[in-house]
């Protein structure tokens, strides 16, 4: 009796090609990650306190005169304060989806849900470049503020070193993101990258010197200590330090990322 | 036009949603009526594609949700008014539903107009809005796409009595342009007003359906309210007809139609003050279809 009824020029246009195309989606999560005042004051946030750690190196460095400094130093500063809040910028773009209950809504809008989560991913990567970029300029102002008081300015910056940073600090956004997507809950994805980042490190280096075997063995799920040769230029890094920093990022990355993707996808939004 | 064909949706050992079959169609408001934990909800969120389905399927159009290209074009969703970001103003909250769907941001005006939340109220977090706004918020966006098929989870919730009134002219109006409407809710007296068609729902089962003459006419012969200035005088004359009489409140309860009543009245000149239909009848039918399931038991 219905079949006669309906009518059927909704159903044409509702099985037309094309879906919501990635830029857009891209375009949404990006403004989605700035427009909440947590979102805005965290990268309110990485920026001040970057201005910050940079002016007082400068001031320090410069005032005490301390050689052997470059650009490359006000980098590395920039990406020590970067590689601790980046990964709670992962962390943020993925729960604040659940802990706002707003998936119900983005997941009714975008019922493929794999590419709101590849989008977020895609912003990570954006404010990681921008991030990045913050480094490098700020490096450059802060090196000739250090030049105008120390009276010497070293331009050295290595591109291997370069690649090294940016790939760190890509990872540390990734960490943080992986574990969000796995636990979809702020404090426990927080708690357990800082653990990870900083308690696991330790653990396996006391463990190794307790245990020999364990040493080598650490070695290769150790994902912190693997990217320690990154920083000295990913050209002079040895097949076997490539092959830990790639297991252990395996481990730490691709498995809670892949485990977390899954289970959103099949998860129930309520 | 919805199709829900034999949905089944259950966890562990409990089953949400029990083999359920039905359609909404365009140009129409149905309905979804139960309690508390009924599964209407449940059903909602699998129609929507956020809760999989344990067995059967829900189709929009013929398609199934996750299907269709872009989803807020074709259904206008709202099953929380409250699931948004509370740091977000209610404007941006449209302009990220605009957004999504590529409509041109003008639409974000048109809809705050439509839903009376005023410019400097738009500008306010979500956070600071009362549950009413909330729901108002969530039809604007429910309603952004210009959608054919409206799906809405206890949108009357938190309005007040000229929020409900308002709420129910927009849906009728919408639906008279060829729009298919299906909102749920616990509240009988809401969905009267506003539903053309009514599917009830107790224990994850429908226990009911129909527009209101048919489950009117399936819940029992008809009654009357009445109040005169001799209710005595009446009910000796209706009791004499054979007709039973019980008192309710300041008049009576009668077991037969209004038109009785009021023929009674003329025949012994007596001056009704107020006269009307029961209605209890579907009160109570709703009460005993959903027994099993009302945490309160039926109060007699």
């Amino acid at each position: 009796m219905t079949a006669l009824t309906q009518d059927p020029a909704p159903a044409a246009s509702a099985t037309r090609p094309g879906g919501i195309p990635f830029g857009r989606l891209l375009r949404l999560e990006f403004r989605k990650s700035w427009d909440t005042r947590a979102s805005f004051w965290l990268l309110f946030c990485i920026g001040a306190i970057v201005l910050l750690a940079e002016l007082i190196t400068a001031l320090v460095t410069g005032a005490q005169d301390v050689k052997d400094v470059d650009y490359g130093t006000f980098a590395s500063v920039t990406g020590f304060v970067t590689s601790i809040l980046l990964p709670v910028l992962g962390i943020m773009l993925v729960t604040s989806e659940w802990g706002q209950r707003t998936a119900m809504v983005t997941f009714a809008l975008e019922p493929r849900r794999s590419g709101i989560i590849y989008a977020k991913l895609g912003v990570g990567l954006i404010w990681t470049a921008a991030t990045v970029l913050l480094a490098l300029a700020l490096g450059a102002v802060f090196n000739l503020l250090y030049g105008a008081i120390s009276g010497h300015t070293d331009w050295t910056l290595g591109w291997g070193g370069l690649v090294g940073f940016i790939l760190g600090q890509s990872m540390a956004m990734l960490g943080g993101f992986a574990l969000a997507a796995l636990f979809l809950n702020t404090p426990a994805a927080i708690v357990v990258y800082f653990a990870y980042k900083f308690a696991l490190p330790t653990l396996l280096i006391i463990g190794a010197n307790l245990m020999g075997w364990f040493k080598s063995f650490s070695e290769w799920i150790n994902f912190q200590q693997a990217q320690g040769p990154m920083y000295d230029g990913i050209w002079n890094m040895s097949g076997s330090e490539w092959g830990r920093l790639i297991v252990s990022g395996l481990i730490w990355l691709a498995l809670p990322l892949g485990f977390g993707l899954w289970r959103i996808l099949r998860a129930e939004v309520k | 036009m919805i199709k829900v064909e034999g949905l089944t949706r259950t966890y562990g050992s409990y089953t949400a949603v029990d083999d359920i079959s039905f359609e909404c169609q365009p140009g129409r408001v149905t309905g979804f009526l139960g309690p508390n934990g009924a599964g209407k909800s449940t059903t909602m969120r699998v129609m929507v594609g956020l809760t999989p389905a344990t067995r059967g399927t829900a189709t929009i159009n013929g398609v199934q949700y996750h299907d269709l290209p872009n989803p807020g074009r074709t259904v206008g969703v709202l099953l929380d008014a409250s699931a948004q970001h509370g740091g977000r103003s209610g404007r941006e909250v449209l302009t990220l539903g605009a957004m999504t769907m590529g409509l041109p941001l003008s639409r974000v005006d048109e809809m705050l107009h439509l839903v009376s939340l005023s410019s400097s109220e738009a500008k306010r977090r979500v956070k600071n809005y009362s549950l009413g706004m909330k729901q108002r918020l969530g039809i604007a966006h429910a309603l952004l796409g210009d959608p054919q098929v409206l799906i809405l989870d206890e949108p009357a919730n938190g309005l007040d009595p000229a929020g409900i009134r308002w709420m129910r002219g927009l849906l009728k109006s919408y639906a008279d342009r060829g729009g298919t409407v299906f909102l749920s809710s616990h509240l009988l007296h809401e969905v009267e007003l506003i539903a053309d068609e009514m599917i009830l729902i107790g224990n994850g089962r429908i226990v009911a359906r129909g527009d209101r003459q048919t489950l009117m006419a399936a819940s029992g012969p008809a009654d009357a309210l009445v109040t005169s200035l001799d209710n005595e005088a009446l009910s000796r004359a209706l009791t004499a007809k054979g007709i039973s009489v019980v008192p309710a409140g300041d008049g009576l309860r009668v077991s037969c139609e209004p038109v009785e009543v009021g023929r009674t009245a003329v025949e012994h000149h007596i001056v009704l003050t107020d006269l009307r239909s029961g209605d209890g009848g579907l009160e109570e039918l709703f009460l005993q279809l959903t027994a099993d399931t009302q945490r309160e038991g039926v109060v007699a």
